[in-house]
């Protein structure tokens, strides 16, 4: 019952503030009635109150509120236009709906009494709009004597009280029985304005900063009691930081958590059977992302149940169970959280949908006729758009998809549907972890940090030696560089942003993605990556089109964020070379289906040896010193922690061991940690063709390759790393 | 009113000019800070400022104001004020006292000064022995970029 509880409380604390912002929309209104923004607004808050209203069981409020949207639903459309009995009327509704809510917490039920006026006010203002009312001089009379008894409606709800004190549950009146009219709910939760905890992330993130610089002093002083005091603050400012961050992450499931009932009442309502299956509940998410996809996911939950899942008997004679079945699922991935709401129901039909946006005219029947089936299944996501054949009071007025769509493109986020006819439909939302952090890589031109967003970071490429002189081709004036046989199209940093050129003896590429074409960006040094707290920049440097925001760095400085279409488009990389691009992909599309990206590197004695570059998280160097060993087992320090090492001339001894200064190891990051191949040599990036391969007979191998005409192995990374973490205990 | 024709004004130098700006209008007053470079700025926008995890943008007064300019020797003072566009780093030669100021002695620039000055300036006040002009930090702001694109061609 406590969980009933909480998501009764929710939706009051909820729904009072959506009152105050009807409060200030509706008077808004009034002054700009055809403002589209505005009726958008009103329409999906009243629209949100009714949905939850709806499967929370208060029907007295969902029968009110599903007239006034009604109402909304012809303003909206502009079929009818705001005047003053219409707002007063819509005032009405939200005191109306207000005193409800007074009601449904006090007493836990919404009260009884009659509201058949304003219905019958709203019902008629709604039918007022037919041609034959609709001459100037018809509303005058008719509206007139109406507002009256309207403004009326809302009446104190203490009248009510005796009247449904019968009907409450004990435990309920109990305790609302000291309480006073109040709204006690919304005083026992302290909401916080975001942009105050991002704030207070801030101040903490320069606490740390100056504890450090305190640290650092700490210890070239010899003061014992300067020293446990910084050590009193250093543990302070940790604990203060780890406090802030956890204000901001919660699980997934918070949200979740009110699904299946949601989903129960509304299968109930259309007489279906679903069940709801949760994987990776406890997924951590920053709250204004939490925020921000509540909305969202229940709309496509709801969906999913209304549209996805069919009746009992559909199901039967499809041969599936009886039982419907909603999958959500959440997971990390890449610094983002990815998440799934899989339905196994009839699916999106393609043809349907075609047929639909072309009727509603959101496309042309030519437009349609060119589209893939797995395209015509995103139309959903246009503005408008419901395939629903007529208004229920669950789905089909048009708030749907397109919300969805717009609200996780807000958050930096992605939709994708999936659907296969009778299979079901899969929707799959990728989000930013937190909104303020990004991990990006810093590169160096001119003595200035940059910051280079990751996800648009394809590779890195650095030639020395010959390589740097000759490796860099120009088309009459356009530098290239050929990268594994194709043109990879270079924009100078330093000339894009005006800074002097340094001529040095290597020369770093950083391949980037703009636009689906991949460029790459030439700059003086490459450094680390680091995870950034992106800020936005003032309106006088916002017009400049090649940085996307600056971040504060971890030693207090302000470094200036790439924005990489911008940096494409000012280097003049894109436009055709777009469709030059596609065209290329089109002309190979068989070599993509049967090769694999291989890192090739010399092992002792200059073996060839590769490993599946998806298998690749880094490439380190590490000084031969560094090398220490746990357990009997070779590892470095990195990162906080230890990696075990596999030294490929141990493992597959052959001719002379290698000598030299530099580890060069390859990191791999596996579910079960990470692992190091201690290499001779990185060679390059290969795609071979793996058909061509022969399986290996020893152990650790997976298969050997001819590349570049030399036999190549290819490691089993699983196999090896089970090996090296079975030995090492960390 | 708070826009310093009455009321205090935190005052400093530029140039040889004293300038005002209202004191409600002004975050804090700061030493000379290490800035980052923006390539591709505006002329006046000297740099990005830390300033205690906000990002603040420092606009050099002597170059919005067309004055001669500053010896690299000499480091200038941080002015941060609020505007429209957030906070914004006005770099000064000195800072000058807070002084209370009087609708009495203010008047609107005359027709024959500068526009660079006189479209960022709201009035200036007659002390004794002295002029101070008060600047308008919003319109200051606001105008900088489309000025000094102006100006850089």
């Amino acid at each position: 019952m406590a969980e009933m509880d909480e998501v009764l409380r929710e939706f009051l604390v909820e729904s009072y503030e959506n009152m105050d912002r009807l409060d200030r929309d509706l008077v808004a209104l009034e002054e700009r009635p055809t403002d589209r923004e505005i009726l958008g607004s009103i329409f999906r808050t009243i629209h949100t109150i009714k949905g939850t209203c709806g499967f929370l069981g208060f029907a007295r409020l969902e029968k009110v509120t599903h007239v006034g949207e009604n109402l909304l639903a012809r303003l909206r459309d502009g079929t009818l236009t705001v005047d003053a009995p219409i707002t007063t009327a819509l005032l009405a509704l939200v005191d109306a709906v207000r005193a409800m809510l007074k009601h449904i917490e006090a007493h836990g039920n919404e009260g009884v009494r009659d509201d058949a006026a304003l219905v019958a006010e709203l019902v008629r203002l709604n039918d007022a709009s037919t041609p034959s009312v609709a001459t100037p001089s018809a509303p005058s009379t008719p509206v007139a004597p109406k507002p009256t008894p309207v403004a009326e409606l809302p009446a104190p709800p203490t009248p009510t009280t005796e009247a449904t004190a019968p009907v409450a549950t004990p435990a309920v009146h109990g305790a609302s029985a000291k309480s006073g009219d109040d709204s006690k709910v919304s005083d026992s939760n302290v909401r916080v304005d975001v942009g105050l905890l991002d704030k207070l992330m801030n101040l903490v993130g320069e606490l740390v900063l100056a504890r450090n610089q305190i640290l650092q002093h700490a210890t070239a002083t010899r003061d014992g009691g300067f020293a446990a005091t910084t050590q009193r603050l250093n543990l302070i400012t940790t604990e203060l930081q780890e406090g802030v961050m956890k204000t901001r992450m919660q699980p997934i499931g918070n949200v979740w958590n009110k699904f299946p009932r949601v989903v129960r009442d509304l299968a109930v309502l259309c007489g279906k059977q679903v069940r709801v299956e949760m994987e990776g509940k406890e997924t951590e998410l920053d709250r204004t992302i939490i925020e921000a996809i509540k909305d969202p996911l229940t709309h496509i939950v709801r969906n999913s149940v209304d549209h996805g899942i069919e009746t009992a008997e559909e199901r039967r004679r499809k041969g599936k169970p009886q039982e419907g079945r909603i999958l959500l699922r959440a997971y990390h991935e890449g610094g983002q959280v990815n998440i799934e709401i899989a339905d196994d129901g009839g699916g999106v039909r393609a043809e349907r949908v075609k047929a639909k946006a072309v009727e509603k005219g959101l496309i042309t029947s030519e437009a349609a006729a060119r589209m893939s089936d797995r395209e015509a299944v995103t139309l959903i996501f246009l503005p408008g758009f419901s395939t629903a054949e007529k208004v229920t009071n669950v789905s089909g007025r048009g708030v749907g998809m397109d919300v969805v769509k717009t609200n996780i493109e807000k958050i930096g986020g992605a939709v994708d549907v999936t659907s296969r006819p009778d299979a079901g439909t899969t929707i799959r939302i990728k989000i930013p972890l937190t909104l303020a952090i990004i991990p990006a890589l810093l590169v160096g031109c001119d003595g200035e940090r940059f910051a280079i967003p990751q996800a648009s970071l394809l590779e890195l490429v650095r030639l020395d030696g010959d390589a740097a002189t000759w490796g860099i081709e120009s088309i009459r004036g356009t530098p290239v560089y050929r990268l594994r046989g194709n043109l990879l199209p270079l924009v100078r940093l330093n000339t894009v942003l005006g800074l002097p050129e340094r001529r040095g003896d290597a020369v770093n590429i950083v391949v980037l993605q703009a636009d689906g074409r991949p460029f790459g960006l030439v700059v003086d040094a490459i450094s680390d990556t680091e995870e950034i707290v992106v800020k936005p920049l003032g309106k006088l440097l916002k017009g400049l089109p090649c940085y996307a925001g600056a971040a504060i760095m971890g030693d207090g400085r302000v470094a200036l964020i790439l924005d990489v279409l911008g940096l494409a488009r000012a280097g003049r990389v894109g436009g055709d070379s777009r469709d030059r691009a596609a065209r290329q992909e089109r002309e190979k599309p068989a070599k993509a289906s049967t090769t694999t990206s291989l890192l090739l590197v010399a092992a002792a004695g200059g073996r060839r040896m590769a490993v599946p570059l998806d298998l690749v998280a880094r490439l380190e160097e590490f000084p031969r010193h560094a090398l220490e060993s746990a357990a009997g087992r070779p590892v470095v320090q990195y990162r906080d922690g230890l990696l075990p090492l596999v030294d490929l001339a141990e493992r597959f001894p052959s001719a002379a061991p290698q000598a030299g200064g530099t580890l060069r190891v390859v990191v791999h990051h596996g579910p079960e940690g990470a692992v190091g191949f201690i290499v001779e040599q990185i060679l390059d990036i290969v795609d071979v063709d793996v058909a061509s391969a022969k399986p290996a007979k020893v152990p650790g191998l997976r298969a050997s390759v001819v590349v570049l005409g030399r036999v190549t192995d290819v490691l089993d990374v699983p196999a090896l790393v089970q090996g090296a973490l079975e030995t090492v205990e960390i | 009113m708070s826009d310093a024709i009455q009321g205090r004004c935190c005052t400093f130098v530029v140039d040889g000019l004293l300038l005002g700006v209202d004191v409600l209008k002004v975050q804090e007053v700061i030493r000379y800070q290490e800035m980052t470079r923006v390539p591709g700025a505006p002329h006046v926008v000297t740099g990005l400022i830390n300033l205690r995890g906000q990002l603040v943008t420092a606009l050099d007064l002597r170059k919005r104001l067309e004055l001669s300019p500053r010896n690299p020797a000499d480091l200038p003072m941080n002015v941060v004020v609020r505007t429209d566009d957030g906070a914004t780093s006005l770099l000064v030669d000195d800072i000058g006292d807070v002084i209370a100021v009087d609708r009495d002695t203010f008047e609107r620039p005359p027709e024959t000064v500068d526009a660079v000055i006189r479209d960022v300036v709201t009035g200036v006040h007659k002390l004794e022995g002295r002029l101070l002009l008060v600047l308008d930090v919003d319109a200051l702001v606001a105008s900088s970029g489309a000025a000094c694109r102006d100006g850089e061609t």
